[in-house]
């Protein structure tokens, strides 16, 4: 046991390996019930936001509803899309379509609720977001909401769409 | 505690080597994850009946340890009670490695040895899951394939044991699902706009039947259809389960089969969201030990369909499914008064409405000689359609959200809720509450906010009536604070008119979270993502650390 954890301090110190770097291929539900695979999420190449969330979680939504209004001028701006996984189960995942739509959120929506992707991407706690650039790459990530993260989150957008590096 | 300290030791190195890395060597994989650890110390107060903990402080903490490279991957997740936190069973003890698993994927199937996470159509007959803040963990330890023979088919095997703490189940379960898109499959309904999935599974537990008294049955089979119907605004899934007769400590040894039926139907449009749910639960206790009861070796998933409410006061009713039977119905409209008009305003205001109910089912004697429930029969007989007399749960909500400006917010919330304690509980008595929240959000800056809550639960029953002020001030993206009181003023014992204060501090960086609450918890249900335990009165000091890496 002490060995294999020496091991493993070992192997995560070297420098040839790195943390997850691309989405994992994942099966979620869309909203109609149908399986799509995570790895065929795309955006032309323009930046993509994957964010965790879930109907119970109140930062969650309140974050989901800052970005609703700020979201058709990133469109217009960044081309980016937001792709907001839901992570309610079975008692909540029905509720999902009606609650989305009756806030008029435009985001791509998916169902996890078995928490499959949510446990693929080592996510803890909802709200958790992540940004990826162009080539489908992991570049920055955020765990929790205050109101104003949302700025931050854009303001990264804005870099990648130039073709910049984000700072961390 | 040394352990953990080499625990936390790796996650450190590994977050400084890896986490912000961004060019990647796919020929060497990647090492990936997530750890948190709460810590808490204790205060005794027998007035708020916290109970004297020995060791002083308690911790939990776990963390996954995942590699993948191409197709395959592998992981450990490592599990620390040094001891466990109160509320948590005391059989999760020590450190160890209860869930380690590999899994190999090609185009068209999958494999996966080890532990692993499953679930079919939404849970009645089979679900293994993972809720780690409330100490739910049943995730199965053997083999799953998966295969895809055609496009829109997939079909998922199962087998294995349950997880049991640090131990497994003996029962040993087995199941397979099949999932059809008929419009994937089917050429002439491919451009067809109402999309038709179907659905149906088996799953059978073996548990060996050393029982005096009865004949059990060794293998209890249990089968499911379901249907997702679905055409432009309109939504529909429906699922049904049976099972065979399954006698247990829960049902109290009765000889009955079970049923099951879970239907939503659905209704949405750019502003307007509809939602309207029934489900039937009859004798579905599903387990691998059908000696186990609460939240052991529990092989199926029955979701409430009731509102969780997550504001701190109404929090402490909520409601959990009945398995041994139940009849409810849910309803939800979500409606956005449009921007521009007189009541929408600048951004236009959210309302939303919903209501539900759960009530028993409607129980008949089998014969004149034999009572309901009574060991070694048939149980009872209900009909399909007739309520049954006794209330278990009843809410009624409304939830208004209207921004002013760009600086102001506020959410007003009115509840209703009627509260079967003796079934919900087990502990004597029917609530009656009414709860109204005003919440208010106001930006002092762009980064910059202030956040009220003022919450009062008015009943004159249980403890009596509550009320609550929350203050928070948060620095986006990193820092907040946050102090609250939720005081009990009407308890009936005036010695219990107690303040329940906490003070919060939080620190984010990244995919990292930093949080500490210095106070009073009260004794109640705490719920998270559809599961819910009882937490003891607690006072003192909590740290919790989250980081995904």
């Amino acid at each position: 046991m002490k060995n294999l954890l020496l091991i493993l301090a070992l192997i995560g110190s070297s420098t040839f390996l790195h943390a997850q770097a691309h989405l994992p291929s994942v099966d979620l539900q869309n909203l109609e019930g149908a399986t799509v695979n995570t790895s065929e999420w795309e955006n032309d190449g323009s930046p993509m936001v994957v964010n965790f969330w879930a109907t119970w979680c109140k930062p969650c939504v309140t974050e989901l509803a800052a970005i609703h209004e700020e979201y058709i001028d990133w469109i217009d701006e960044t081309n980016v899309k937001l792709i907001a996984v839901s992570i309610d189960d079975t008692r909540n995942s029905m509720r999902v379509a009606p609650f989305v739509n009756g806030r008029g959120w435009e985001y791509d929506i998916y169902l996890d609720p078995n928490s499959d992707f949510k446990r693929a991407m080592n996510v803890g706690n909802p709200p958790h977001t992540f940004l990826l650039n162009g080539k489908g790459e992991i570049v920055w990530q955020h765990s929790g909401y205050a109101p104003g993260d949302e700025v931050e989150l854009y303001e990264n957008i804005l870099r990648l769409s130039q073709g910049l590096e984000i700072e961390h | 505690m040394s352990q953990l300290t080499k625990i936390g030791l790796i996650a450190g190195l590994l977050i400084s080597s890896l986490s912000y890395s961004q060019e990647s060597n796919t020929d060497l994989g990647q090492i990936h994850g997530n750890f948190q650890t709460d810590f808490q110390y204790y205060r005794p107060d027998s007035l708020i009946g916290a109970p004297d903990v020995p060791e002083q402080f308690l911790l939990n903490g776990f963390m996954n340890l995942n590699y993948t490279r191409g197709n395959f991957s592998a992981g450990v997740r490592f599990e620390s009670y040094e001891n466990a936190l109160l509320g948590f069973d005391p059989r999760y003890k020590g450190t160890g490695i209860p869930y380690r698993y590999a899994t190999y994927s090609a185009d068209d199937w999958e494999i996966t040895a080890g532990n692993f996470y499953e679930q079919f159509g939404s849970g009645l007959i089979f679900r293994a899951y993972e809720e780690r803040g409330l100490g739910f963990d049943n995730a199965m330890d053997g083999i799953r394939a998966r295969f895809r023979p055609a496009p829109g088919i997939k079909i998922t095997g199962v087998i294995g044991q349950q997880r049991f703490y640090f131990d497994k189940g003996d029962g040993i379960v087995r199941g397979i699902d099949a999932d059809w898109n008929l419009n994937e499959s089917i050429e002439s309904m491919k451009e067809n706009k109402t999309k038709i999935i179907l659905g149906g599974s088996f799953v059978s537990k073996f548990e060996a039947d050393l029982d005096p008294r009865y004949n059990l049955p060794e293998n209890v089979g249990s089968w499911a259809g379901r249907a997702t119907i679905s055409k432009g605004k309109w939504g529909l899934f429906a699922e049904g389960a049976y099972k065979i007769n399954d006698p247990s400590t829960v049902n109290n040894y009765i000889f009955k089969d079970g049923h099951a039926m879970l239907v939503n139907l659905t209704y949405s449009r750019k502003g307007l969201g509809i939602l309207l749910a029934a489900k039937r639960i009859d004798n579905m206790n599903y387990r691998s030990d059908r000696t186990a009861t609460v939240n052991d070796l529990l092989i199926n998933y029955l979701p409430a369909l009731t509102k969780q409410h997550t504001y701190r006061l109404p929090a402490l009713y909520p409601y959990a499914t009945q398995p041994n039977g139940e009849m409810g119905i849910q309803t939800e409209i979500t409606y956005t008064i449009p921007r521009g008009s007189r009541f929408g305003g600048k951004y236009g205001t959210q309302i939303a409405f919903n209501w539900s109910i759960a009530q028993s089912l409607d129980l008949q004697n089998i014969n004149d000689t034999t009572d309901i429930y009574e060991s070694g029969t048939d149980g009872y007989t209900s009909d399909f359609w007739s309520w049954g007399e006794e209330r278990y749960f009843q809410d009624i909500n409304l939830e208004i959200t209207k921004k002013f400006n760009r600086k102001f917010k506020l959410i007003g919330t009115y509840i209703y809720e009627e509260y079967n304690r003796q079934v919900i509980e087990g502990k004597t008595g029917f609530v009656y509450m009414q709860a109204v929240i005003l919440e208010a959000q106001y930006k002092l800056s762009r980064t910059k906010t202030l956040r009220f809550e003022a919450q009062g639960m008015f009943t004159d029953q249980d403890r009596g009536s509550w009320a609550m002020l929350l203050v928070e001030y948060s620095i986006s993206p990193k820092w907040f604070f946050a102090v609250q009181d939720a005081w009990n003023y009407s308890n009936p014992d005036p010695n219990r008119q107690i303040h329940y204060y906490i003070l919060s501090f939080g620190y984010t960086k990244g995919g990292t979270r930093f949080l500490a609450n210095y106070g009073k918890q009260q004794e109640g249900i705490f719920c998270v993502g559809g599961v819910c335990r009882n937490v003891p009165a607690s006072n003192g000091l909590s740290v919790t650390i989250t980081s995904t890496f």
